[in-house]
C-alpha cells in the first residue's frame, strides 16, 4: 500500500517539476528522498497506532497545478472573521490568491510574503529557515510537504518589532474536477522581543474531496512572543494532515490554540521545543467530532533547558461514531531541572459509539521536575443538567448549554478577546441545537 | 395547590418514602422538619422531578395536573421551584444569562412575551437588593467560586426573579451566618402573598422566628409522622424528635 502511494507521488513529483520553482529543488529532493526511505506511516508505528491513512493513500491525489480557481465574494463573508481587523493571505487549493489577499507593507522590520511571490531576497531567507529545526525525517507526510513545497507563507519580524495587526492565513479548498491534495507550508520567524499574532484557517467548501497536507516551522528568538491559532473547518470528505513544529528560544513564549471541527481524517501533530531557560509553551486544543469523523492530536514538548514551562489542555467532544486519539508527550531532557510541565486532557462522549483514546506521556530525566496531568473521559453531568431543567431551561438546551461550557473551558483561555469571541461563534455553530444557546454569548 | 398523596418511592431497591400525605394550599407556609436520613431531600426532588426515584405507589396532583407525568422544565414553567440543598457549580455557564433564559421559558410557556434586555436588568436590579447581593455575582458562572451562603442567597435571589407560584426550599438556612439568615428569611417574606405556597425543609427552628409557618410537620423514615402549628417546633427544639416518633409508632 504505501509503496504504491510512495510511487504515484514520485510520478507526481516528476510531473510537477516541469513548472517548478527550482530555486528549492535541493531540499525538495532531498525531501523526496527522505520520503522513498521511511514510507508513509502505517498502524504498526506506535505513533499511529489508531490513526490508519490507508483510505487517504488509496487516493491518488493530485496537485492542482493552475491557480485559476477562486473563491466569491459571498462565500469568502462566511470564512472571514467578520470586522476583524487584520491582514490576509489567502489560498485557494493550495495558491496563493493575491487578489483575495491583503498583506502588511514589508520592510526591514516586518516581511510577509506568500512563498511563490517571493522575491530574491525572500527566497534566500525561505532557504535559510527551511527545516532548520523542524525535520523532513517527522513522518512521511512532512517530507512530502517539502518535496512538493511550491506555496505558503513567510512570515519574519525582525529584533522587537511588533506586527500591528493578526495575520489570517485562509486556505481553502472547493470542488474541482478531480480529488486534490495541497501542501501549503508556513515559516514565522520572530526575532528577539518580537511579537505576532498568526491564525491559521483550513476551510473546505463544497464538500470537496480533498487532502491538505500542511506544516508550519515556527522560531522564536529570544524573548518573543507569539500567539498562534489553527481553526481546522476542512469539509466532511477531507483529509488533514498538519505538522507544527516550533523552536523556541531563551525567555520566548508560544501560545499555541488549535480548533479542529471539520474532516473526515485529521492527524494534528505539534512539536515544542523549548531551547533556552525561560520559555514556555501554551498549547490549547479543542477538537469536536461527530458522524464518522476520526481527530487525532499527538503533541510533545520537550524542555531541554532549566526553567522551561508548558502548560497544556486538550479537550473534546465527540459524537456519533466519532474516534478521537490524544497523545501528550512531555520530555524533561537531563539536567533540565526546575521544569514545570501541566497537561490536561477531558473528553465529553456524547453517544455509546464515540471513541477516545487519550494518553499522557512523561519521561523525565530530570529532578527538580513539577509535572501533572490528567485525562478524563465522561458524560454530561446529570446534577448540572438538572439544576438547569429546574431553572426552566428545556432539556435539549441545557445539554447544548453544558456542552458549550465545556468546549468553552478551552477558548476562554484565549486572552485576545476579538479573536476568542468568533472562535467562540464557530465552535457553537458546531454544536447541536446552537441556534438555542445563542442568547448565552453576548 | 399541592396534594401529595401517599408517595411512596425508593432508589434503586431503597425505600425512602413510605405513604407520604401533605396537602398545601395556595398562600401557605409549612415547615418540614426531620432526622437527617429522614427523605426530606428526597420529597424535594421528587416534587422538582430529578431522575433517578421510583415512585412505586401513590400521586402528586399540582394545579390539577399529575405532577409526576411533567418533566423537570415543565413543572419549572408551571410554578415550581426548589432552592436545592447543595446548588450545583457549572462553570462557563453565566448566571444573568441562565436566569434571562429561565425567566423567558416561563412567559413563553404561559403565552406572555419575551423580556428584552433592559427589562430584564431593571428585574434583576429589583431583586439583587432583596438578597443584598453584589451585581458583579451575576456574571460569574452559575454558583462558581461562591461560597456555601452565597450559594443559598443565590437561590432565594433566583426565585424572586423566577416568581414561583410554589417555593420548595431545602435547607436554605443551613450554612447560613446570623446576618445572612435574616437577609434569606426577609428575601422569603417579601415574597410570601396570598396566591405563593412555600414549603421549608429545615432543622432549625431558629428560622421559623423569622419566617412564621402556618404548619410544621415531622418527617421520619419516609412519612410525616406529626403535624401541627408553628408551636410545634418549639416543642421539637425542646424535646428532640424521640417522643413523637414514639408516639407515632404506639399510634
Ligand atoms: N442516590 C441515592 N442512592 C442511595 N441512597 C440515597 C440516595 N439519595 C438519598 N439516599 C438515601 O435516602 C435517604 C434519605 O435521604 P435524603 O437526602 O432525602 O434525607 P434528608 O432527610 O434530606 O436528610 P438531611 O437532613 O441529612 O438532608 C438517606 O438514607 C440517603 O442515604
Ligand atoms: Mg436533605
Amino acid at each position: 500500500m504505501t509503496q504504491a502511494a510512495i510511487d504515484h507521488y514520485l510520478a507526481e513529483h516528476k510531473r510537477l517539476s516541469n513548472n517548478s520553482a527550482g530555486w528549492i529543488e535541493k531540499q525538495r529532493l532531498s525531501a523526496l528522498e527522505s520520503l522513498g526511505r521511511q514510507g508513509f506511516p502505517s498502524t504498526r508505528h506506535e505513533a499511529w497506532k489508531y490513526t490508519d491513512v490507508r483510505s487517504l493513500l488509496k487516493q491518488n491525489f493530485i496537485s492542482v497545478d493552475t491557480d485559476d480557481s477562486t473563491v466569491g465574494a459571498e462565500q469568502m463573508q462566511t470564512i472571514r472573521f467578520p470586522d476583524l481587523d487584520c491582514y490576509e493571505l489567502v489560498f485557494v487549493n493550495g495558491h496563493f490568491n493575491s487578489a483575495l489577499s491583503s498583506l502588511p507593507a514589508s520592510g526591514e522590520a516586518i516581511n510577509v510574503s506568500s512563498i511563490s511571490t517571493a522575491g530574491d531576497d525572500v527566497r534566500a531567507k525561505i532557504e535559510q529557515y527551511l527545516n532548520q529545526y523542524a525535520s523532513t525525517d517527522k513522518h512521511g507526510f512532512a517530507a512530502l510537504n517539502t518535496a512538493f513545497l511550491n506555496d505558503g507563507t513567510f512570515i519574519h519580524a525582525a529584533d522587537n518589532a511588533q506586527i500591528d495587526k493578526p495575520l489570517h492565513l485562509v486556505f481553502i479548498s472547493n470542488k474541482q474536477n478531480s480529488s486534490f491534495i495541497a501542501h501549503p507550508r508556513n515559516l514565522i520567524i520572530l526575532g528577539s522581543n518580537a511579537r505576532a499574532t498568526v491564525i491559521e484557517s483550513y476551510i473546505g467548501l463544497d464538500n470537496a474531496e480533498y487532502c491538505t497536507n500542511t506544516v508550519t516551522e515556527i522560531i522564536t528568538s529570544e524573548g518573543a512572543h507569539l500567539e498562534h491559532y489553527k481553526l481546522q473547518q476542512e469539509s466532511d470528505l477531507a483529509y488533514h494532515i498538519g505538522y507544527l513544529h516550533a523552536h523556541c528560544h531563551k525567555d520566548s513564549r508560544l501560545d499555541s490554540h488549535s480548533i479542529s471541527l471539520g474532516g473526515l481524517l485529521v492527524r494534528n501533530d505539534i512539536d515544542t521545543v523549548l531551547a533556552g531557560r525561560g520559555a514556555h509553551v501554551g498549547l490549547n486544543g479543542l477538537y469536536i467530532a461527530g458522524n464518522n469523523q476520526h481527530i487525532d492530536n499527538h503533541t510533545r514538548v520537550d524542555h531541554n533547558m532549566p526553567n522551561t514551562s508548558s502548560d497544556e489542555t486538550y479537550r473534546g467532544v465527540l459524537d456519533g461514531k466519532a474516534r478521537a486519539v490524544f497523545n501528550g508527550k512531555v520530555v524533561v531532557h537531563k539536567d533540565a531541572q526546575q521544569i514545570d510541565a501541566q497537561q490536561s486532557n477531558a473528553n465529553l462522549l456524547m453517544s455509546d459509539d464515540a471513541e477516545i483514546d487519550t494518553k499522557p506521556e512523561l519521561e523525565i530525566y530530570a529532578d527538580d521536575v513539577k509535572c501533572t496531568h490528567g485525562a478524563t473521559i465522561g458524560q454530561l453531568d446529570e446534577n448540572m443538567l438538572f439544576y438547569l431543567r429546574s431553572r426552566a431551561i428545556d432539556e435539549t438546551t441545557a445539554r447544548s448549554l453544558l456542552t458549550f461550557a465545556f468546549a468553552d473551558e478551552v477558548i476562554k483561555r484565549i486572552s485576545f478577546a476579538p479573536i476568542r469571541e468568533r472562535l467562540e461563534h464557530r465552535v457553537v455553530g458546531r454544536l447541536p441545537d446552537a441556534s438555542l444557546i445563542s442568547e448565552f454569548l453576548q | 395547590m399541592l396534594s401529595i398523596n401517599d408517595l411512596h418511592s425508593q432508589i434503586d431497591d431503597k425505600k425512602i418514602l413510605n405513604g407520604l400525605s401533605l396537602e398545601v394550599n395556595k398562600g401557605e407556609v409549612h415547615a418540614i422538619m426531620g432526622p437527617n436520613g429522614s427523605g426530606k431531600s428526597t420529597l424535594a426532588n421528587v416534587l422538582a422531578g430529578r431522575d433517578g426515584y421510583d415512585v412505586t405507589g401513590g400521586s402528586v396532583t399540582y394545579e390539577g395536573q399529575d405532577l409526576l407525568e411533567m418533566s423537570p422544565e415543565e413543572r419549572a414553567w408551571a410554578g415550581i421551584f426548589l432552592a436545592f440543598q447543595y446548588p450545583v457549580e457549572i462553570p462557563g455557564v453565566n448566571n444573568i444569562y441562565l436566569l434571562k433564559a429561565g425567566v423567558n421559558a416561563i412567559r413563553k410557556s404561559r403565552g406572555e412575551t419575551e423580556l428584552d434586555a433592559v427589562e430584564f436588568l431593571a428585574l434583576v436590579r429589583e431583586k439583587i437588593k432583596l438578597v443584598k447581593m453584589k451585581e458583579d455575582f451575576m456574571s460569574r458562572g452559575v454558583n462558581e467560586g461562591f461560597s456555601g451562603g452565597e450559594k443559598k442567597r443565590n437561590e432565594i435571589f433566583q426565585m424572586a426573579v423566577l416568581e414561583p407560584k410554589l417555593a420548595i426550599l431545602d435547607e436554605t438556612d443551613s450554612g447560613l451566618d446570623i446576618d445572612a439568615l435574616k437577609i434569606v428569611a426577609d428575601g422569603v417574606n417579601h415574597l410570601r402573598n396570598e396566591e405563593r405556597s412555600i414549603v421549608l425543609v429545615t432543622h432549625y427552628q431558629r428560622l421559623l422566628n423569622y419566617i412564621v409557618p402556618d404548619f410544621v410537620h415531622v418527617l421520619a423514615n419516609g412519612r410525616i409522622i406529626k403535624s401541627g402549628g408553628s408551636e410545634l417546633a418549639l416543642q421539637l427544639e425542646e424535646q428532640g424528635y424521640e417522643q413523637v416518633m414514639r408516639e407515632a409508632e404506639a399510634a
